[in-house]
């Protein structure tokens, strides 16, 4: 391959390049506001989706809040709600079913989904992989923001005639075929989120295929990096579905065309007035697109996390990776058999016993890259010499919970078990178990990693380890009830248990799960004062603070324009930790084979860095 | 740009725009793939209502369409030859070719969507046409987005800088033949899907 163009060769010349800039070039719009730098696309994906998750989890809250308490008015902040969706304070029935839809939908298409790839997808890869920026700057920059402006869109909802979107954040016809503005506004910010998600995958996938640095083969890549990019496929392969889906429901809730309408439906809903719908079409054919996308996208929120949490395991505890090409493999595997098992959504929609047998094993079947991944974890931790910092123990969390997630998992593919389950709280226990327990304690991981990198500055880590321990108890404690809810039949989206007898019993559980939600919804808050705190008065970061191997780590905290001070070449895979013949427990992987010292004595490492 | 420029070439050897446009092409054929897979289910569910709508469609107008399309791919491959051997001329006269068939698509298609208006046929009217007017308006957004960029590299070539970015050039052909590709696919899907042999069933 050829050799790097060199722009600016040392330290001091970067400087002056900065300056001679600085007079008509870096206008606060383009740094801050329209910048293709990569890092800073990562910045606005991090701060905006931290920003969502508030909104969801506020979300979340109130509808907690109406399941423990029915009919009782919202506290504090109740007489502010408009008196069209809760009356003096209480929450209407239609107003709940739009905070579910709307608290799922937020954390899945604007909290985690653009932090696992939009954040960790801009932040490692270029960085991981020894290059400037991205291989198409300005598509990233579109990107990000699509998914601002699907973001208002999303929330604008809230502010017509009528609400937000309130069919699920699965958006089932034919309810949401026939909902009115909001339901609109949901459609159009589910296909602007998507139009973002296919231009980043495409961009990743690209940049990951043409501007690795010399030396790096595909087989030296980070586990962070491989994981979005596979990801990147998912998306690229995926998305486009439902774009394709909801397209069909854009015209069937605007133009009144019948995709998704049955023949003979009778409507009583105040947008039905004057339905010109002909019919004949099927509303399960909407749930096969729909779920062909988003049993791959469950794969989205949580591939690039496994990656993250690789990374930071192994650096953590000092040790290779387990099973580097196992650990590649399988995520080549859960992505595959994630586009041939959607129909485990559907055991209760009515198909063919023997598709639904195919799919029930089908689904069966991803547990084994699953368990092959827990086991390599397992097997990169065993007998290291494990250092508790916040990242880790998020990582460790990370598996702790994933487990308990999976193994729902694996229950519920089970057809017969399924359809009793279905839609209760068991399949809201083990979404959270997944996507709470598991991507967002992966996606916290990230961000106590790296945010040394990103921002220059070291976390607390005091308070990092009480936003840890605040938010795995009080995790478990919201969620694990959840399971046993389920299985005795409290279904999901319903607004007031008390009128079904049989979940009377259930009340105190349900109260109970609300304490510690609010609890669990308040330690996030630990989170954001930390990041607050330490952006401004925060120690200064060290260029590698955590003595790991992967290219990030040779630039600078924060690194410039254009990431490393000189051309990066790699020599060694990403995971040399204490080989048993050097001196050194860590072998990064810029450094040249003569700069190793072979046994004993002095330190190879800090005179690199100062390069 | 400040900072450090690692300008190497491409790892893969193919370059950048047109890596990026072939995983997009990608995408693209899952989206159109939805469409056509809802076809399939919703087509034979319904066979005597699409195959009776079906054949209110002008097929030679849409025939006049394929063959204005697929004289507009030739036409570009030409260009994108043109410009790489660096034949401003050629280039030009291809170009605005390639412009003209794209838009004597749109306007043929233009004649008839308002016809079926002026029949009182809409969206809505029935599944046939829900999808009529879903692939072909989607379709419609493609050949208009190959449009723009294509009248702007024109006009770049009449500047006295020209143009002369070649890899820009190629990686339009592949998204415009693209378009073609699933005009190609579209157009025996909604116009000629109808067995000369068949008999509607007497209910
Ligand atoms: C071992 C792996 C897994 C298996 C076998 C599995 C299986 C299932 C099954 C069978 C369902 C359908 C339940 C029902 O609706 O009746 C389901 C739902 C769901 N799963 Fe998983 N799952 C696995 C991992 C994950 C992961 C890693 C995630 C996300 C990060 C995830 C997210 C979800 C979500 C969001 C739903 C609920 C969708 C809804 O709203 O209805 N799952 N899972
Ligand atoms: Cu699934």
């Amino acid at each position: 391959m050829s050799s790097p163009v060199l722009v600016s060769d040392t330290h001091h010349d970067v400087h002056t390049d900065h300056g001679h800039h600085e007079h008509h070039k870096q206008s606060f719009i383009t740094k801050y506001i329209f910048s293709t730098d990569h890092k800073m696309v990562a910045k606005q994906f991090m701060l905006s989706a931290l920003f969502f998750l508030l909104i969801g989890g506020a979300l979340a809250l109130l509808l907690r809040w109406q399941l423990a308490y029915p009919g009782e008015a919202v506290p504090l902040i109740g007489q502010f709600l408009p008196e069209l969706i809760a009356s003096d304070g209480v929450i209407q029935p239609g107003l709940f079913i739009q905070l579910t839809t709307m608290h799922a939908s937020v954390m899945i298409f604007f909290v985690i989904i653009p932090l696992a790839v939009g954040l960790f997808g801009n932040l490692c890869i270029p960085l991981m992989i020894g290059t400037d920026d991205m291989a198409l700057p300005f598509i990233n920059l579109l990107s990000f923001w699509l998914y601002f402006l699907a973001g208002i869109v999303a929330a604008a909802g809230f502010f017509v005639q009528g609400g937000a979107g309130a069919s699920g954040w699965t958006g089932y016809p034919p309810l949401s075929a026939i909902g009115g503005l909001g339901q609109t506004l949901w459609i159009v910010a589910v296909f602007l989120v998507g139009f973002s998600s296919i231009l980043g995958g495409m961009n990743y996938v690209t940049t990951v295929l043409n501007k690795r640095a010399p030396g790096m083969k595909m087989f030296d890549m980070p586990l962070s990096v491989w994981a979005i990019f596979i990801t990147s496929v998912l998306m690229v392969l995926g998305t486009p579905v439902l774009a394709s889906a909801v397209s069909m429901l854009f015209f069937d809730n605007v133009l009144h065309t019948s995709f998704f309408m049955p023949d003979n439906l009778t409507v009583a809903s105040p947008y039905a007035n004057g339905m010109k719908h002909s019919g004949g079409g099927q509303p399960i054919l909407f749930q096969h697109l729909f779920w062909f996308y988003s049993h791959p996208a469950v794969y989205i929120m949580i591939l690039p996390l496994m990656g993250v949490v690789s990374d930071v395991l192994s650096t953590f505890s000092r040790k290779p990776i387990y099973g580097y090409k196992a650990m590649i493999f399988a995520i080549m595997a859960i992505a595959f058999l994630g586009f041939i098992v959607w129909g485990h959504h559907m055991f209760q929609s009515g198909m063919n016993p023997l598709l639904g047998t195919t799919f029930m094993l089908s689904t069966i079947v991803i547990a084994v890259p699953s368990a092959i991944k827990v086991f390599n974890w397992l097997g990169t931790i065993w007998r290291g010499s494990i250092r508790y910092t916040t990242a880790n123990m998020m990582a460790l969390g990370f598996i702790a919970t994933f487990i308990i997630g999976g193994l729902s998992g694996v229950f519920m593919a089970s057809a017969p078990v399924d359809i009793y389950i279905h839609d209760t709280y068991f399949i809201v226990a083990h979404i959270h178990y997944v996507l709470f327990g598991g991507s967002l304690f992966g996606i916290y991981a990230g961000i106590y990693y790296w945010f040394p990198k990103l921002f220059g500055k070291m976390l607390n880590e005091i308070w990092g380890r009480r936003h840890f321990f605040w938010t795995f108890i009080f995790f478990n404690l919201t969620f694990f009830p959840m399971h046993i809810l389920g299985v005795g039949g409290h279904m999901r989206r319903i607004h007031d248990p008390n009128v079904y007898d049989f979940l009377k019993p259930f009340q105190p559980w349900n109260e109970f799960i609300t304490i510690m939600a609010i609890i669990l919804g308040f330690s996030q808050l630990i989170l954001f004062g930390n990041i607050i705190y330490t952006w401004i008065w925060g120690p200064k970061a060290p260029k590698n603070p955590w003595n790991a191997n992967t290219l990030e780590w040779h630039a600078p905290s924060p690194p410039p324009h254009g990431n490393f001070l000189a051309p990066v070449r790699v020599y060694r895979s990403p995971y040399e930790f204490s080989h048993p013949d050097r001196a050194d427990d860590f072998h990064p992987q810029w450094l040249a084979p003569g700069e190793v010292e072979i046994e004993e004595t002095t330190t190879v490492s800090e005179t690199q860095n100062t390069h | 740009m400040s900072g450090l420029v690692l300008d190497h070439e491409p790892v893969s050897g193919i370059p950048h725009g047109k890596l990026a446009m072939w995983v997009f092409l990608a995408s693209e054929i899952m989206f159109f793939t939805g469409f056509f897979a809802s076809f399939i289910v919703l087509r034979n569910a319904n066979i005597d209502l699409f195959t009776n709508s079906a054949q209110a469609l002008n097929k030679w107008l849409a025939l006049l369409n394929t063959i204005v399309l697929i004289g507009s791919s030739l036409t570009m491959a030409l260009s994108v030859l043109a410009i790489e051997k660096g034949n401003k001329r050629n280039f030009q006269l291809y170009m605005t070719i390639t412009i003209l068939c794209a838009f004597t698509f749109l306007i043929v298609k233009y004649f008839e969507y308002t016809s079926k208006f002026s029949h009182h046929i809409y969206p809505w009217t029935d599944l046939f046409y829900s999808y009529y007017f879903l692939t072909t308006g989607f379709h419609g957004m493609h050949v208009i987005g190959g449009i723009i960029p294509m009248v702007w590299m024109l006009m770049r070539s009449f500047t006295k800088k020209g143009y002369h970015n070649h890899v820009r050039v190629e990686v339009l052909g592949l998204y415009w033949h693209f378009v073609d590709l699933v005009w190609i696919f579209l157009f025996p899907v909604l116009y000629l899907m109808f067995p000369t042999s068949y008999v509607p069933p007497i209910h």
